[in-house]
């Protein structure tokens, strides 16, 4: 696994080869990237977390996950920092031998990437800034995965 | 012990870090937390609404009746928000 919390930019052509390369040989890498929305309001992100824990949260969770599906690689990489509209934010890609186990553990990595690891958001408006709320939506999405 | 403040709660104390000689009377998360808001001030507003707030002891999540037995880290913060 590989689990980056950084400032700079990821390639994700780069990310993707290097998994496609896993043995045994990977038949499916499913990436998901989050990107800053464009906005009228908003000129920036700034992301903040918890280093140390940060770590430690996103790891449980891809042990976890590696318990579950199948899995041959996850990269997982979270940038913090002052982001711009059409900036990546992170970076979820899964290798398996087959698509279903590496699309659900995207999705998996993702809900709880969204709920549990240690990062804030912080939008600059013209004027003022604020930090973004959490979403019951995005906490509900984690019963899904406490069935079977 | 280290107490470490993130986000909203880091920016309305003022602070993001600071140690604590924890009275021998507190025992939980919650002790720790009702025990910052008798400092009154901003950590009055902060620890005033505790539903707002997430804690962590020793970098895992914890619940606010969590025994702080064992901490030498406890965080508090709000509901995440990355991803």
């Amino acid at each position: 696994m590989k689990i980056c919390v950084q400032r700079e930019d990821f390639d994700l052509n780069a990310e993707l080869d290097a998994l496609k390369h896993k043995r045994p040989p990977v038949g499916a890498i499913v990436a998901f990237t989050g990107v800053v929305r464009a906005s009228d309001t908003v000129s920036s992100l700034t992301l903040e977390h918890y280093p140390g824990m940060t770590e430690r949260e996103i790891a449980r969770h891809v042990e976890y996950a590696n318990g579950r599906w199948p899995l041959f690689g996850v990269t997982v990489i979270h940038r913090i920092g002052e982001l711009r509209p059409g900036d990546n934010i992170v970076l979820v890609a899964v290798a398996a031998e087959h698509r279903r186990a590496a699309f659900e553990a995207t999705e998996f990595l993702m809900d709880y990437l969204k709920t549990q690891v240690p990062f804030w958001k912080q939008e600059a408006g013209q004027e003022k800034s604020q930090w973004i709320e959490a979403r019951d939506s995005d906490e509900a999405a984690l019963t899904r995965w406490h069935q079977d | 012990m280290t107490v470490l403040y993130f986000a909203w709660v880091r920016q309305r104390l003022g602070t993001g870090e600071e140690q604590i000689e924890l009275p021998p009377e507190i025992g939980t998360v919650r002790e720790l937390a009702e025990h910052l808001q008798s400092r009154g001030g901003a950590f009055a507003d902060v620890f005033s609404e505790p539903k707002r707030l997430r804690a962590a002891i020793n970098q895992e999540h914890a619940a606010w009746d969590a025994s702080l037995q064992t901490a030498t880290e406890v965080a508090f913060f709000p509901p995440v928000t990355g991803g």
